[in-house]
C-alpha cells in the first residue's frame, strides 16, 4: 500500500513542535548587522530634502540611497515600474528613501530617527473612485493599470429572455495576511562580488530574477535560500525581492552580512494586501432560476504600482462567474492605481472578492424568486460538457454538483433556511495553476536525485511555508518510484541547488509540480531499467545495482500542460485553468439583535481537491483558509486615513482567536483529474472562496439584513438595521 | 550597568547577566541561544513568545530583564521534552497537524503546559480560553484543540 | 538608565519622592512596556516586588484589593469571587490569560484608558482608590479620581496602594458587559457594569457606569436617578434605555461609532433591567 491517501506526519514537524526549526530570525552570523529603511510619511510628492540630525555619531552606521544600487533602481515583476528607493516621485506612504545599516537594531533605529526628511505634497489619490474619475493621474495615461474584457453570446438577447433582472453591487476591503512571522531576510555578500540570500520567503527564483537587474550581477553569482517560513499566504510571494533588495544594497555597501527582519507594524504598513473590490453584477433569469445573463463589472485598487495587479486582476475576473452556466455573459476588469502600498497577492488572488459577490448575488436573485439558496444553485451548476465564458469546455474533474448536495444533506440546509435559523451558503470553483498559457510559459522543472545510499531526494524550488508540500511532494515521489517514505527525503529550496519549480503560489505545487515530479520517477525507472536492468526484488536492489555501475543520477523534468488545453492571452479565450477545484460551505450564525455582535457557530464545508495526498493536511488548508475568510468576512479590515494605515497593530487589526473560532465540519471529496499527480487537484486557495459568501448569506438568512461589503461588522449591520 | 540575576531555566540555574531593560525575549534568543520562543508582534498579542514563568504562562516580549528575580524559574519549549522522546503535548501536536508554518508553535505549546499544570483534565472551552491569547494563522485552531484534548485524554502527567 | 527595583513600599515612595528620581513606576508593564516600545524611559521605578501590594483582604464591610494584585490572581479568589463576581468577570476580559497572569489591576486603574476593562466595575460598586505618598494615605472615590482623558488625581509622589471595595448589600446584583473587536484579547467597544438592588420591582438603588463612551470611565448619574424609586415596567425600561443614550456622549473611532455605541449601551441597560425585573422574587 502507497503513501499517497495517507495522513503521513510533517517531515519538518519535529523541529517545529521542540523550537529547532530555524526561521530567518534564528539565524545569526559573525559580524552580521542589522538594516532599516528610511520611509516617506506622506502618500504622494517628492523629497525636498534629507537632513542627518548631527546629534546622532552617523560614524557608527552605514548610509545607502539610490545611487548606492549597482544595477537599475528598479524591482522586476511583471512591469518594471516599481523602484526600490523613490527616485523622483512618493507613491505611498511607507516607501523607502534611503537605507541603513547598524551594529545592532536599537543603533539603526535611533539611526532612522535622526533622519529628518522635508516633502512637498501633492494631493493623493486614495479611492477606486477618485483614481476613476481622473481626479489626478498618477500612473499611466488614465490611472488604469489592467484591464480585460470578455463576453460569450448575446448579453442582450440574454436581458431579452430574462423574468427578472437582478442588481447588485459589492465591496470588500484590504486584508492583511497577518502571517506570524514578519517578513526577514539576510544578504551575505560573497567573495566573488556576487549576494546569497536566506530569508522568509515563497519565490526563491523571483527573487533572483530581480536582483540580477536591480544589483547588476550575473544570476550564477547570487543565490536564494529559503529558511523556515512562519506563514505567507501570499504576502511572501512579490514583496521579499524588494526586501532582498535592501538587505543586499546594505551589505554590499557595509561588505558584511546585513539582516532585515521587520517589525509587525512596518509589515503592516509597507507590505502588500489583499486587493480592496467593487463588484456590479446585472443577472437575468428565467422564472424558473435559469440564468440566461451575466454582466459583471469588477473595479480593483491596485496601489501605486503594477506589482502582481494585472494577474491578480485576470484570475478575478476569471472566476467572477461562479461555477454556473450562463449562456449569455459580459465581464469587464478594470484595476486603478491609488497613492496606497501595492496590493498583491493573498490566497485566492481575486478570486475570493469576485466570488463573494456572485454569491452573494446569487442569495439576492433567490430571494427575488422567492427560491432556495440550494435550488438556483443546483439548477444552474456547471457540468460536464457545459461552455464557459471564455469559450472553455468542461472536460472532466467536475465535483461541483456533489459538494452541493452533499453539504446540504450534512447541514440540513432546506430546513434551517426555511425555519431562518442562520444558515448561509457558497458555491465555488477554483482553478488549480498559472492562469491560461501561465504554465505553459513557465516549462516549471523539478527533479529527484538518486544518492549514493540509493535513498531519493525530491529536487524542487517549491517551497513549505506550512502548507505541506515538503512532506505531499515525497509523499507522491514514493508512490510514484514505489519506494517507502522513509527513502525520499527533500532538498532545501535554495537556487544553487535546485531547478526553478516557478513560484510557491497559485494552488499548483502539488498538482503541477506533483505531476512533473511523476514523469521524473517514471524517467528514473526507465533509466535504471536500461543500465541495471534484469531481476530485481524492489527498487533498492535496481538502485544499488545502478550506483554500481555509474553513480549518482539526477532526473529533471519539466512541466507538460494536459493535452488539448489551449489559451489565447489577445482575446482571452481558451481553457482559462487546467482543472478546477469545486466547493460548497455552509455556515451558521447567531446573531444578537442587542449587539448585532455575528458568531459563527459552525462551518461544514465539502471541498473536491481531485485526490488528497494527504487528508489530514487537506483538512488542515480548508480549516485554516476558511478561518481566514471567517476574519475578512467579519473583522478584518486595513482602514485609512489619508493614504496612512491606522491599524497597523496586531491589537487593531483584528483576526480570529480560538474563541472566534466556529466548528467546522470537512468533507473532501475526490473527483480526480487525468493530468494531476494520482488525480490531485489545486487546494491552497480553495477554501479561502467560500467562508464570506455562506457567512453573509447567513446573516442575511437570520436577519433579514442583506449586506453588500464585507467585513460585515455590527456597526453596518446596525445602521442598514436603522434603514429599515 | 548590566545585572546579574540566579535564574532556573529549564531545570537548570543559570547566572545570566543582561541591562535590565532588555526585553526578556531578548535575552532568552540574543543571550541564551534559546531561539525556539517566537516574536510575532512584540505587543503581547499573538502570543507567540509565551514562555511559562513560575507557573505562569506569559509573554517574554513584554517583560524587562529588570523585573525578574533571583531564584525565578523559566521553562521554554527547549525545557519539556525529554532526552529521547518528545513532550506528550509535542507528540500530539505532530501527530494531530496542529503544526503548520510553526512559527506560533511553541508559544501555543507553553501556553497548553501551563494550563495543564494548573488542570489536567480542563474542558474544550477552558482549553480554548487558555490558548486565546495565541494566534495562529494557518491551522483554524481545530487541530491545536484536538491535540490538547488528545493530550488531555491519554492521562499523561505533564 | 536608572533601575530602581524596590522592595518594599517606604522604598519605591522614597525614591518618586525625590524629583531626581521620579521615574515612572513599573508594575507588571503590560500596558507600559508596549506604550514604551523599545524607547526606554530614563530611569524605571519597579515597584513589581512590593509584596504588601499584592494582598487581597477582607474587612468586615470592604474587600481591599492591593495595586499589584494580578488578573489572574483575582479571577481565582473566593473572596472576589463571592463579593464582587463582576471584578471577575471583568478581569477575565482583560487580554488573555497571558495579560491577565502579568498586568495588575492598580496599573489598570491608573493606565487611565476609557476602555479599561475593570473601572466600569469598580466605579459602579463605588470603590474608593487609596494614594499614598511619604506624607500619607488619602482615599478617593474612583469617580473623582478620572480627571480627563489619560489625567487622574495621583499626584507624582504617589502611588496608588489598593482599591477599597463596598461589600454588596443584601439583594443587590451586578453584571458585567464588554462589547468587544473580538471574543478574547478584545479591546471594548463600549464595556459596563450596573449594579442594583431592586426589590418588588421598585428600583431602590442603582448604578451605570461605562467605559469606551467618553475620556474617562464615566458613570451615567441622569439615567441612574431617573431609574431611582421607579417600579420598573417595559415603559420604564424604555425610557431608561433612552435616557442612557441620551445622556453618554461617545466618539466615533477605530473601533466603533458614536451612534453604535450609543444603541449598545442603551441595549446593555435594557437587558440587564429586563433580566434582573424577570429574576426578581414577585416578577
Amino acid at each position: 500500500m502507497g503513501v499517497v491517501g495517507q495522513n503521513v506526519i510533517r517531515l519538518d514537524g519535529q523541529d517545529k513542535v521542540t523550537g529547532r526549526a530555524q526561521y530567518v530570525d534564528d539565524i545569526t552570523m559573525p559580524d552580521m548587522w542589522q538594516g532599516v529603511a528610511v520611509r516617506s510619511t506622506i502618500p504622494s510628492g517628492k523629497v525636498l530634502s534629507i537632513n542627518f540630525n548631527p546629534s546622532f555619531n552617523w560614524k557608527k552606521v552605514v548610509i545607502a540611497d539610490r545611487h548606492d544600487i549597482p544595477g537599475r533602481n528598479v524591482v522586476t515583476m511583471i512591469e518594471e515600474d516599481l523602484p526600490l528607493l523613490v527616485h523622483d516621485e512618493i507613491r505611498h506612504i511607507g516607501e523607502a528613501i534611503i537605507l541603513i545599516a547598524a551594529p545592532t537594531k536599537q543603533i539603526a533605529e535611533e539611526a532612522r530617527r535622526h533622519v529628518e526628511i522635508k516633502y512637498e505634497e501633492w494631493e493623493p489619490v486614495l479611492t477606486i473612485e477618485d483614481s476613476k474619475a481622473k481626479k489626478r493621474i498618477i500612473h499611466g495615461k488614465d490611472n488604469v493599470i489592467s484591464h480585460y474584457k470578455i463576453s460569450k453570446g448575446d448579453i442582450a438577447k440574454g436581458f431579452g429572455e430574462a423574468d427578472l433582472i437582478v442588481e447588485g453591487t459589492y465591496r470588500t476591503g484590504a486584508q492583511e495576511h497577518s502571517y506570524i512571522e514578519p517578513q526577514g531576510m539576510i544578504a551575505v555578500p560573497r567573495e566573488d562580488g556576487g549576494v546569497d540570500f536566506v530569508g522568509s520567503l515563497q519565490c526563491p527564483f523571483y527573487i533572483l530574477k530581480a536582483l540580477e537587474r536591480l544589483l547588476g550581477i550575473s544570476a550564477s553569482k547570487l543565490s536564494v535560500k529559503q529558511a523556515t517560513i512562519g506563514g505567507a499566504f501570499g504576502g511572501k510571494e512579490d514583496y521579499p525581492s524588494v526586501l532582498a533588495g535592501y538587505a543586499s544594497v546594505l551589505a554590499l555597501k557595509a561588505k558584511r552580512p546585513v539582516k532585515m527582519v521587520y517589525a509587525r507594524e512596518e509589515d503592516m504598513i509597507v507590505t502588500t494586501k489583499r486587493h480592496p473590490s467593487v463588484v456590479r453584477h446585472k443577472t437575468g433569469v428565467k422564472k424558473n432560476g435559469t440564468l440566461v445573463a451575466q454582466e459583471i463589472e469588477i473595479e480593483f485598487d491596485g496601489g501605486a504600482y503594477t506589482t502582481l495587479t494585472p494577474v491578480v486582476l485576470s484570475r478575478g475576473f476569471l472566476h467572477s462567474f461562479g461555477p454556473y452556466f450562463c449562456p449569455h455573459v459580459k465581464i469587464e476588469g478594470t484595476a486603478y492605481a491609488t497613492n496606497t502600498p501595492p496590493n498583491g497577492a493573498f490566497r485566492g488572488f481575486g478570486a475570493p472578492q469576485t466570488l463573494f459577490a456572485v454569491e452573494a448575488q446569487m442569495d439576492k436573485i433567490a430571494e427575488a424568486l422567492n427560491m432556495s439558496p440550494y435550488e438556483i444553485r443546483k439548477r444552474n451548476c456547471l457540468k460536464i460538457g457545459d461552455e464557459m465564458p471564455t469559450g472553455q469546455i468542461l472536460k472532466e474533474s467536475a465535483g461541483g454538483m456533489e459538494c452541493l448536495e452533499r453539504a446540504a444533506e450534512m447541514s440540513d440546509f432546506e430546513n434551517k433556511w426555511k425555519e431562518k435559523k442562520g444558515v448561509g451558503m457558497s458555491f465555488f470553483l477554483h482553478g488549480g495553476g498559472f492562469t491560461g498559457s501561465g504554465e505553459v510559459k513557465l516549462k516549471s522543472k523539478a527533479g529527484i536525485r538518486l544518492e549514493k545510499d540509493a535513498t531519493l531526494t525530491v529536487l524542487t524550488g517549491c517551497t513549505d511555508m506550512g502548507q505541506g508540500a515538503h512532506t505531499v511532494l515525497p509523499q507522491i515521489v514514493a508512490d510514484a518510484v514505489g519506494v517507502p517514505l522513509k527513502m525520499v527525503g527533500i532538498e532545501t529550496p535554495d537556487t544553487s541547488k535546485v531547478p526553478d519549480s516557478g513560484p510557491t503560489v497559485a494552488s499548483r505545487t502539488t498538482m503541477v509540480i506533483g505531476k512533473v515530479l511523476c514523469v521524473c520517477a517514471e524517467e528514473l525507472k526507465k533509466r535504471l531499467s536500461e543500465v541495471a536492468g534484469g531481476n530485481h526484488r524492489d527498487f533498492e536492489s535496481l538502485a544499488k545495482a545502478f550506483l554500481k555501475k555509474r553513480g549518482p543520477l539526477t532526473i529533471i523534468e519539466a512541466y507538460e500542460p494536459a493535452p488539448g488545453i489551449h489559451w489565447d492571452d489577445s482575446t482571452y479565450h481558451g481553457d482559462a485553468y487546467a482543472a478546477y477545484s469545486w466547493g460548497c460551505d455552509v455556515a451558521e450564525v447567531e446573531v444578537d439583535m442587542d449587539t448585532f455582535e455575528v458568531k459563527v457557530e459552525r462551518v461544514y464545508m465539502v471541498q473536491d481537491v481531485g485526490r488528497a495526498v494527504n487528508p489530514q493536511m487537506c483538512v488542515g488548508q480548508i480549516e485554516g483558509g476558511t478561518l481566514q475568510a471567517v476574519g475578512w468576512a467579519l473583522t478584518e479590515e486595513q482602514r485609512y486615513d489619508r493614504g496612512r494605515l491606522l491599524n497597523n497593530r496586531m491589537q487593531t487589526y483584528i483576526i480570529p482567536t480560538t474563541l472566534d473560532t466556529p466548528e467546522f465540519e470537512t468533507v473532501i471529496i475526490e473527483h480526480p483529474f487525468s493530468h494531476g499527480p494520482m488525480g490531485a487537484k489545486g487546494l491552497g486557495e480553495l477554501p479561502l472562496d467560500g467562508g464570506a459568501p455562506a457567512i453573509v448569506n447567513a446573516i442575511a438568512n437570520a436577519t433579514g439584513l442583506r449586506i453588500a461589503e464585507i467585513p460585515v461588522t455590527p456597526e453596518k449591520l446596525y445602521e442598514a438595521w436603522k434603514k429599515i | 550597568m548590566e545585572k546579574n540575576i540566579a535564574l532556573i531555566i529549564n531545570g537548570k540555574k543559570r547566572k545570566v547577566k543582561a541591562h535590565p531593560a532588555e526585553r526578556l525575549l531578548d535575552v532568552l534568543r540574543e543571550n541564551l541561544k534559546l531561539t525556539g520562543t517566537k516574536e510575532g508582534c512584540g505587543e503581547g498579542e499573538c502570543g507567540a513568545c509565551s514562555i511559562v514563568l513560575n507557573g505562569e504562562v506569559v509573554n517574554s516580549c513584554i517583560i524587562i530583564f529588570g523585573q525578574l528575580d533571583n531564584g525565578d524559574e523559566i521553562t521554554t519549549i527547549e525545557g519539556i521534552a525529554g532526552k529521547k522522546k518528545l513532550h506528550p503535548l509535542q507528540q500530539h501536536f505532530l501527530e494531530c497537524g496542529a503544526s503548520q508554518c510553526g512559527i506560533c508553535t511553541p508559544g501555543m505549546i507553553m501556553a497548553a503546559y501551563a494550563l495543564l499544570k494548573k488542570n489536567p483534565k480542563p474542558t474544550r472551552e477552558e482549553i480554548k480560553e487558555a490558548v486565546a491569547g495565541n494566534l495562529c494563522r494557518c491551522t483554524g485552531y481545530t487541530k491545536i484543540i484536538e491535540a490538547i484534548e488528545k493530550c488531555v485524554i491519554s492521562n499523561v502527567k505533564i | 538608565m536608572r533601575y530602581f527595583k524596590c522592595e518594599n513600599l517606604t522604598e519605591a515612595l522614597g525614591v518618586i519622592a525625590d524629583k531626581e528620581t521620579r521615574f515612572p513606576l513599573l508594575a507588571g508593564g503590560t500596558d507600559l512596556i508596549v506604550q514604551w516600545g523599545g524607547r526606554m524611559p530614563e530611569g524605571i521605578v519597579d515597584i513589581g516586588g512590593v509584596e504588601e501590594l499584592k494582598l487581597i483582604v477582607q474587612r468586615e464591610n470592604v474587600v481591599e484589593i492591593g495595586a499589584l494584585v494580578t488578573h489572574g490572581t483575582i479571577v481565582a479568589s473566593k473572596i472576589v469571587q463571592r463579593d464582587c463576581s463582576a471584578l471577575v468577570d471583568a478581569c477575565k476580559t482583560v487580554g488573555a490569560i497571558q495579560i491577565q497572569n502579568r498586568g495588575t489591576i492598580g496599573g489598570n486603574i491608573v493606565n487611565a484608558s476609557p476602555a479599561g476593562d475593570t473601572p466600569p466595575v469598580l466605579m459602579a460598586f463605588d470603590a474608593k482608590v487609596e494614594l499614598t505618598s511619604l506624607a500619607g494615605r488619602r482615599h478617593i472615590p474612583l469617580r473623582e479620581f478620572y480627571l480627563s482623558y489619560r489625567k487622574t488625581a495621583l499626584k507624582p509622589d504617589e502611588i496608588l496602594t489598593r482599591v477599597i471595595i463596598p461589600k454588596p448589600k443584601p439583594g443587590e446584583s451586578a453584571t458585567f458587559y464588554k462589547i468587544g473587536t473580538r471574543k478574547a484579547q478584545a479591546i471594548s467597544k463600549v464595556v459596563m457594569c450596573v449594579r442594583s438592588i431592586i426589590q418588588n420591582e421598585i428600583v431602590e438603588d442603582i448604578a451605570i457606569a461605562l467605559g469606551s463612551v467618553a475620556p474617562t470611565v464615566v458613570r451615567a448619574p441622569k439615567t441612574e436617578k431617573f431609574l431611582m424609586g421607579k417600579k420598573l415596567n417595559e415603559n420604564i425600561i424604555d425610557e431608561a434605555r433612552k435616557s442612557l443614550a441620551e445622556e453618554i456622549k461617545p466618539i466615533d473611532d477605530i473601533r466603533s461609532t458614536a451612534d453604535y455605541r450609543k444603541f449598545v449601551a442603551a441595549n446593555l441597560l435594557g437587558r440587564y433591567l429586563t433580566d434582573t425585573f424577570l429574576r426578581s422574587p414577585s416578577a
